[in-house]
């Protein structure tokens, strides 16, 4: 889906034909003729380093100044709903994992819980306490990214490494929990495959303590900097209500003063109902709102696994599920609080191994689509300080 | 040049010199390149940069960096002005070049040292803005000409800080030849204790800040790469150029911050001088001196390069207009006013 | 821990990336020096072709279909004297075609007589991409990196034992 803004139509993308001799003398009279710039339409095409992968932005620039801009997704679109409607609950969580790959573990999280709710069946709370405990490391782990590629955005080369670097023990935990670094696969109905290997809880106290030394860091280097204020105070200032409106969520929201998240708000899911967290919002709505946001966020997040660890219950890891699972017939709609914002699934059954059909509400589409309406009139530098700090991932725009 | 038993021409003298300037602009620009970009920076990132080329450390990488780019393919955009296109470059490199003709490496070690060497060796260093415009405008790229329009627009109003910090160190040392201002250094006196020298940095601080910030801007590094990093969109002015002309921007680039990090060791630390130490051995001495007082100024440079995220168009040039100018100003008022009465 | 706002950001960052520089680099420099993943690490898949009977589940639960499996039924001697020959399954054929194994584990979960085994070595890489299609022998030969269960944390339950 497109978001068609008012000036520029489908068709007015490059279409046109030009005679390549005729383009010198394009160039001279745009040159020659003084003071009168006519638009120039740039394509941010799909290969590009500042748009975090397969979007083509097609803006219409005067001069600086963005006067319309389309963005144009689907270069990586997967097809997981059609694939869903011809695979089994367990197959489609291995595929699952894959849509918003940085972090994987949650995007299971509400298709298995939506299974489960069709079924009946509530997992044991020992499960559902490691799969918070999981949730919020790929939460650290996405987020943890972010503040360092922002930085890479607006022109700071150093932080980025830093982001990757300390990302790494994070990652190194969901290895030696569930096998896997990005594509854990760990959720099953009724619970989680396996059981925390020895020392687990050990190493990540320490890695929790890496990930807020490595927040202060990006504290004195980004948020206290002066030139990186400069670049994103005022940038892309999103109105709480006209986000909600185009559905953005997730910290993108929080940052326009909008105290919103699934985690207290919504249904009660996983182990939140008894974890002590703050959910933290800023009121600004600009781009280093949202920075703030998340760097609160990592180090909020942080703290709840300490908490989480700390308050680990025993016992079994799995409920009582038959062999062959067949969910019976329903309909069930479930929305988490993911890394990028809000992520839901809605999956119909008819009673067979695997569901009749599954829709994905992914957050960075939505989010995405508020970018012909925040584009315009902004500079174009401002362009790639908007599209790093709104944090959309592609497989989770086209799925 | 030191008196040699032979009796060799004036010619024949230029010509070496030359030969020996063109040889150390790469060679300057590799050590930079190395020490700063690949392992400095990479250090900074918590990496460890390039090691397995040439076996320690990595140091060939950049040696080897050059010989692929000289066996590329010369590809020019079909509707480029070819001779411009080809020229651009190669103007870069000689205003580096001519910078590097009044820098002294000892007391009697420079290619000719003119009486105007300061005011010289800023004027050419502009040039550079020529060949950034002719680049970008040859490519026949609308990419190119932005990114060459900001460069020329921030190259340009940088220029005046950069003069107006030096002209605060002319006012001191009274002269704009810059063997005098180096023996203005080595020999003065910070309220009568000789032992150091007087070397500028001490009294004209505001002015060595002032040339850094400006130096920094004229290389067009970060904070204020601006026209480079249009990496955000595609290459800048640079982004039609392969193989060799890229080579040569390359090391117009790590030239031009070598000359400048040399310039700003002349006038601010004392140069190839130390104090006390006089005749002969000053031959030797001189250019490892002036090699550490060079890399120390160039670490600063590189290491605000690699920790500041870029500052937008419209920002840098308030900056320069509406801070760095006035500062300037005031520096030499105040320099001058000080000269006059002290 | 965060500088208080003593001084501006600007210096602050300084201050960081230097010190950054002087903690020393990260990077562990493979091939010449190599991590070791973590026990349940998702590398490679061994078989144990005793326990094999050739039963398809795993082939059938591959998302990506790339488990070939072909077997036959024999008739195998009587376990007592005067009994009816038994048929088993032989097993034929096992490929794993790496190139399409996208690493889930559901094969090695849904075996019901313990013939996969999971094993953390990675370092398979082939020039080309036939080769990535490992057949029984192959797949035999990797049980020797296959490592032993671990404990599990405090809290857990016992695991269970399996029928081989």
């Amino acid at each position: 889906m497109r978001v068609v803004s008012n000036e520029m139509t489908s068709t007015e993308t490059p279409g046109f034909e030009i005679d390549p001799g005729a383009l010198r003398h394009l160039a001279d009279a745009q040159m020659n003729v003084e003071l009168d710039t006519g638009d120039m339409i740039l394509n941010l095409g799909p290969q590009h380093p500042a748009t975090h992968g397969t979007l083509r932005l097609v803006v219409r620039l005067d001069g600086e100044r963005v006067v319309a801009a389309d963005p144009v997704i689907g270069y990586m679109h997967r097809g997981y709903e059609k694939l869903s409607e011809f695979r089994t609950y367990p197959q489609i969580t291995t595929l699952i994992n894959r849509i918003d790959w940085l972090s994987s573990f949650a995007n299971e999280v509400p298709f298995v819980h939506a299974a489960e709710t069709l079924m009946g069946i509530e997992a044991p709370p020992r499960a559902e306490w490691i799969r918070t405990i999981l949730t919020e490391l790929s939460r650290i782990a996405t987020i943890y990214l972010f503040l360092g590629e922002m930085g890479l955005q607006v022109g700071a080369l150093t932080p980025a490494f830093w982001g990757f670097r300390d990302r790494e023990h994070v990652l190194n935990l969901i290895e030696g929990a569930t096998g896997g670094r990005f594509h854990p696969n760990f959720n099953r109905i009724g619970g989680l495959k396996d059981d925390l290997p020895w020392g687990w809880i050990a190493d990540c106290r320490d890695a929790m303590k890496r990930i807020l030394d490595g927040c202060d860091d990006f504290e004195d280097v980004l948020v206290g900097n002066e030139i990186f204020e400069a670049r994103t105070r005022g940038i892309g200032i999103i109105p709480g209500e006209l986000g909600a409106l185009y559905g953005v969520s997730g910290a993108n929201l929080r940052a326009s003063g909008v105290d919103w998240d699934l985690r207290r708000d919504g249904k009660p899911y996983l182990a939140y109902p008894e974890l002590d967290f703050k959910v933290w919002t800023h009121s600004d709505g600009d781009s280093f709102a949202r920075y703030w946001v998340r760097l609160q966020e990592t180090r909020e997040s942080a703290r709840m696994v300490l908490q989480l660890l700390d308050g680990l219950p025993s016992g079994p890891i799995m409920a009582k599920v038959p062999r062959i699972i067949k969910v019976p017939e329903g309909e069930a709609w479930v929305e988490t609080e993911n890394p990028l914002g809000q992520m839901g699934y809605y999956v119909v059954s008819k009673g067979a191994t695997g569901p009749f059909r599954v829709k994905i509400r992914s957050a960075s589409f939505s989010n995405v689509s508020i970018l012909p309406w925040l584009l315009q009139g902004v500079y174009v530098p401002d362009v790639i300080t908007i599209l790093g700090s709104l944090y959309f991932i592609l497989g989770d725009i086209d799925r | 040049m030191t008196t040699l038993a032979l009796d060799i021409g004036w010619g024949t003298t230029t010509a070496i010199k030359t030969l020996i300037v063109l040889m150390i602009i790469p060679a300057g620009a590799l050590i930079l390149g190395y020490t700063f970009l690949l392992k400095m920076m990479s250090h900074m990132q918590s990496r460890l940069g390039p090691m397995d080329p040439g076996g320690f450390h990595g140091w060939f990488q950049l040696v080897g960096d050059g010989i692929k780019f000289l066996q590329k393919e010369d590809i020019m955009p079909a509707e480029a002005d070819r001779r411009v296109f080809a020229m651009a470059p190669a103007v870069v490199v000689i205003s580096t070049f001519l910078i590097f003709l009044v820098i002294p490496a000892g007391p009697r070690l420079v290619v000719r040292d003119l009486d105007v060497g300061v005011f010289y060796a800023l004027a050419v260093s502009s040039l550079s803005v020529v060949g950034v415009l002719m680049a970008g405008w040859a490519s026949a790229n609308k990419f190119a000409l932005l990114g060459a329009l900001r460069a020329a627009a921030q190259l340009i109003a940088y220029e005046l800080p950069l003069l107006l910090a030096v002209v605060g160190v002319v006012i001191q040392a009274g002269t704009m030849n810059l063997q005098g201002i180096i023996s203005a250094q080595q020999n003065g006196s910070i309220f009568g204790f000789g032992g150091l020298g007087n070397p500028y940095i001490l009294t004209q601080f505001v002015g060595f800040f002032l040339f850094l910030i400006a130096a920094q801007a004229e290389l067009t590094q970060t904070p204020f790469d601006m026209p480079v990093a249009e990496s955000e969109l595609v290459a800048g002015y640079m982004v039609e150029y392969t193989g060799f002309r890229f080579l040569f921007f390359f090391i117009g680039e790590f030239g031009t911050a070598f000359a400048f990090a040399a310039l700003a060791a002349t006038l601010y630390l004392g140069g190839w001088s130390i104090p006390g130490v006089h005749g002969g051995i000053a031959d030797w001495l001189g250019p490892i001196v002036l090699m550490v007082k060079l890399m120390a100024v160039a670490f600063l440079m590189f290491w605000a390069r690699f920790t500041y995220p870029r500052l937008r168009e419209d920002q840098l040039q308030a900056i320069a207009w509406k801070y760095l100018i006035p500062i300037g100003l005031l520096n030499i008022v105040v320099t001058a006013i000080i000269k006059v009465a002290v | 821990m965060a500088l208080k706002k003593k001084l501006p950001g600007v210096i602050s960052g300084l201050g960081v990336t230097f010190r950054t520089m002087m903690e020393g680099a990260v990077t562990v420099q493979y091939p010449h020096e190599k991590e070791d993943p973590p026990p349940r690490a998702r590398g490679v898949i061994a078989l144990k072709e005793e326990n094999c009977t050739a039963c398809m589940l795993c082939g059938r639960s591959c998302p990506d279909w790339c488990i070939y499996i072909e077997g036959h039924k024999e008739l195998a001697p009587p376990r007592r004297e005067g009994g009816k020959p038994r048929s088993v399954n032989i097993l034929d054929r096992f490929d794993i075609d790496y190139g399409l194994c996208m690493y889930c584990g559901i094969c090695v979960e849904v075996c019901p007589f313990d013939a996969l085994f999971w094993s953390p070595e990675y370092e398979y890489s082939e020039p080309r991409i036939s080769d990535l299609l490992h057949d029984k022998t192959k797949l035999g030969e990797w049980m020797d990196s296959v490592p032993e269960p671990e404990p599990l944390e405090l809290g857990a339950e016992p695991p269970k034992a399996k029928k081989s």
